[in-house]
């Protein structure tokens, strides 16, 4: 006898469950059971947006109401990805327009979205509410005007890191004078100057105003107007911190900081003078999320501040907060979840080494809750990342950058293996991480049977041989995305786990050592793999065994694609007529 | 699953080699080495000992397409250290204003190119340098830095850099992939010699000045395959360079 629950009653255990695997798995169960869920379904998250069509989208979720998309790979963010590869919003917006018009919610990544675009998103959606672009670029501040002005309930907008052609500031002044409804706007990106008076006016019309992100161009001035008009803030992110040093400009600052009783986060502060750091100790006590990593504020002044942040969950930061900072962070900042120490010298071979592994040691030992770790250094030890695994068991995202390509453990001269090996069994939980130093196949081997739960894995200057590649694709149970860079390695571990790629979302590989002949065979065997060559510098004639610059390969159920650039090939390309194979059919 | 490489191996390998290899130098040596590895008949194993460097320098090769071309700084590799380009311009535009500052300070032009070396004792970012000067080895694209005021003499130099480039120690991989086997860089019996820039920008083999007169003029460092050092300046050249032609 079949158990058969009645739709109305999956519907409404469904409203319960927000998180999409679960869903996924859901709809696996039967077809009624993935009728019933694809109808409820109303954030939808695509992570690579050559996976599936728009269309397909559209027709599977009619309650859509959030869309989220990623677009390029995520060394596109090193500049490893060349200009026009692809990624285009538009046929998804477009698509989105015909079918979904009731979308609300818009989140893009790495994608390129241009004014038409935008546009488009103002015209069709007539409740649209939230636009959060990350890394993306194409459009210009006509485009953000657009939205500006036509989306008559907009609570969310915000632009971060990405690259927008800056036409003026003018933009701002295009929310009308009826729009109350704002609840978050960044626009820290921008390089143009914003007319204060526009902002001010927008400020104090907006009670709902929690999240605020200034960009460089306004000043302390600016900022304490505004900070005087919007007291509810909980982030903030200020605008330029270096003005002339006026006692009664240090006073003003002061106050406004102490009337944001809310504030729990603080970015921003560019170029910040150490003499106004003390203006923001009256809200130090009261944040949970402090992002330093552009004020080229050093030590002492860093330990005055950090000292009052005892509430600190998350910390981004330069390393100019050297490892006696980073002590001071172990010892004040107890409940820190999330570090990130980014370097302050965009030369590679700085010499003067402001942080080592000790400062993550003190960090790992002091914070018991540190779960998520980027730290860039110039050199690491095995004994330093053993301690850091068995202080830390809980850790869930730990990317560690020794920036000297290959550098051994400085103490012992040996590859960092053990070390690695140390993170991947004692952290059972990490879902994400980046090795580098030195490394040979052995890490990889530790790194493929003990990394269970990982997902992301970067990689870059390591491993042997073919072997390193081998243990990852054989290995490591949940990946869904590797990226990889100058590694010595290629065809054979690629052809024998081919199969593993099919359980993942993307692989990428550039600088290795893969031949034109095993991309093709790849392309050939794997129909439902996107196999994509990126050759900037393609040679006249491809011998099979010629090596390709990079690859990126994914798994789709949306077929090849259509927008390739020049410089992509693809199985369904005939590069000597540079026509699409199915077009001729 | 796939079982078989539709590719001739042999072949492959060899044109493998010379691809990657910018002089066509060591690479050559690879093609036909019959290796074993865990793979046997299915293709073996290409280990690092096949290629003189790591495919890091591809990036250099495919930027720069001839090997004549000057040592890139190591800041060069793209995409090397993984910063965000929002963040890079950030630190980029932070040294800038830093170095125009301090450039100014001092009376002298403004450095526009970072090919342009730091003068061993300037005071960059505040911090002294203290005697590092940059390294860069012909076929790898990551140059390393040296302390000249920690060496005494060119034999402890030549030492620091053959361990530095060419690891000495047994069981561990040097920047260059391959094993112990000494250099000996300064006698020109290596495919290997080092030479320098000097204060004027000419390129000179190194090894010919007095130590203490070479640490005031030295600027930065190559070790360039040694047949490309034809033609470079030298003071007591003319004997040691024939001896050098006879042995190479």
């Amino acid at each position: 006898m079949a158990l058969r629950l009645p739709s109305k009653v999956l519907k409404h255990i469904l409203s319960f469950i927000d998180s999409n695997e679960d869903r996924n798995s859901v709809s696996l169960v039967c077809k009624s059971w993935f009728e019933t869920e694809r109808k409820t379904r109303k954030r939808v998250f695509v992570g690579n947006c050559y996976a599936v069509t728009p269309a397909a989208v559209a027709r599977r979720f009619p309650e859509m109401r959030s869309l989220t998309l990623k677009g390029k790979p995520h060394f596109a963010d090193y500049n490893l990805v060349p200009d026009g590869w692809g990624g285009y919003a538009c046929p998804w917006i477009e698509a989105m327009a015909a079918k979904s018009p009731s979308l609300e919610e818009i989140r893009l990544k790495r994608m390129v979205v241009t004014d038409e675009c935008l546009e488009r998103i103002a015209a069709s959606f007539k409740d649209f509410k939230v636009l959060v672009l990350t890394s993306c670029e194409g459009f210009s501040t006509d485009g953000i005007a657009a939205i500006a002005s036509t989306c008559r309930n907009l609570r969310v907008l915000e632009l971060r890191e990405c690259i927008v052609e800056d036409l003026g500031g003018d933009w701002l002044s295009y929310f009308p004078e009826t729009s109350t409804s704002l609840v978050s706007l960044d626009f820290s990106c921008l390089d143009s100057e914003v007319k204060i008076s526009d902002l001010e006016r927008l400020v104090s019309r907006s009670p709902n105003l929690k999240s605020l992100k200034l960009n460089p161009a306004v000043t302390l001035d600016g900022l304490v107007s505004i900070l005087r008009r919007a007291p509810q803030l909980t982030e903030l992110g200020t605008g330029s911190f270096a003005a002339e040093l006026k006692p009664e400009a240090f006073t003003k600052l002061s106050k406004a900081f102490s009337n944001c009783k809310q504030l729990q986060s603080l970015s921003g502060l560019w170029d910040v003078l150490p003499e106004y750091l003390p203006a923001l100790y009256s809200v130090c006590p009261g944040l949970t999320s402090l992002n330093l990593s552009y004020a080229t504020v050093r030590m002492p002044d860093l330990v005055e501040l950090l000292r009052r942040c005892s509430k600190l969950q998350k910390l981004w930061v330069m390393d100019l907060i050297e490892d006696k900072g980073l002590e001071a962070v172990a010892s004040y900042c107890k409940e820190l979840r999330e570090l990130r120490v980014f370097p302050s010298e965009p030369d590679l071979d700085a010499t003067n080494i402001p942080v080592t592994e000790q400062g993550l040691v003190y960090v790992s030992k002091g914070c018991r809750k540190l779960e998520s770790v980027l730290y860039f250094c110039v050199q690491f030890t095995n004994a330093a990342l053993i301690t850091i695994a068995r202080k830390r068991p809980n850790l869930k995202c730990f990317r560690l950058c020794v920036i000297e390509p290959f550098a051994p453990d400085y103490k012992t001269n040996e590859p960092l293996d053990k070390g690695f090996k140390a993170i991947a069994e004692g952290c059972k939980d990490l879902r994400r991480l980046s090795v580098s130093g030195l490394l040979s196949d052995k890490a990889f081997k530790y790194i493929g049977k003990h990394a269970k739960k990982v997902r992301m894995l970067s990689i870059a200057f390591a491993g042997d041989s073919d072997l390193m590649l081998h243990h990852l694709l054989s290995g490591c149970q949940s990946l869904k995305k590797l990226e990889i860079r100058d590694c010595p390695f290629g065809d054979t571990a690629l052809l024998e786990n081919a199969a593993k790629l099919e359980t993942m979302r993307s692989l990428w590989m550039s600088s290795c050592f893969v031949s034109f002949g095993a991309c093709k065979l790849l392309s050939q065997k794997m129909p439902r793999l996107n196999v994509e060559v990126i050759d900037e510098h393609p040679p006249k004639t491809r011998p099979e065994s010629s090596p390709v610059e990079r690859i990126y390969i994914y798994r789709t159920v949306a077929g090849p694609r259509m927008d390739t650039p020049e410089f992509v090939w693809t199985l369904h390309k005939n590069p000597e007529i540079g026509v699409s194979k199915l077009a001729i059919k | 699953m796939i079982t078989e490489l539709e590719m001739g191996k042999g072949e492959s390998e060899l044109e493998l080699g010379l691809g990657l290899s910018l002089g066509g130098g060591t690479a050559a040596k690879i093609a036909g080495k019959s290796g074993g590895g865990a793979w046997g008949e299915r293709g073996r194993l290409l280990t690092a000992k096949d290629f003189p460097s790591v495919g890091s320098k591809r990036a250099a090769d495919s930027a720069s397409h001839a090997g004549s071309s000057p040592p890139r700084s190591s800041s060069q590799v793209v995409g090397w250290p993984p910063i965000g380009s929002h963040r890079m311009n950030s630190l980029v535009n932070n040294q800038a204003t830093k170095s125009a500052r301090e450039e100014e300070e001092a009376g002298k032009k403004k450095v526009n190119d970072d090919h342009q070396p730091k003068d061993v004792t300037k005071k960059v970012n505040g911090k002294v340098q203290l005697g590092f000067i940059k390294v860069n080895m012909d076929g790898v694209a990551i140059g390393r830095k040296v302390d000249l005021n920690a060496h005494s003499s060119y034999e402890n130099l030549a030492q620091t850099l053959e361990d530095m480039f060419f690891r000495t120690n047994p069981g561990t991989i040097g920047l260059t992939g391959q094993f112990t086997k000494p250099l000996r860089l300064l006698d020109g019996s290596s495919e290997f010699v080092l030479t320098y820039e000097d204060k004027e920008g000419d390129w000179m083999l190194v090894g010919d000045v007095p130590w203490r007169m070479f640490i005031t003029s030295v600027k930065r460092l190559r070790v360039m395959k040694t047949s490309e050092a034809n033609g470079l300046a030298a003071r007591h050249q003319e004997p040691k360079e024939r001896q050098r032609n006879q042995q190479a």
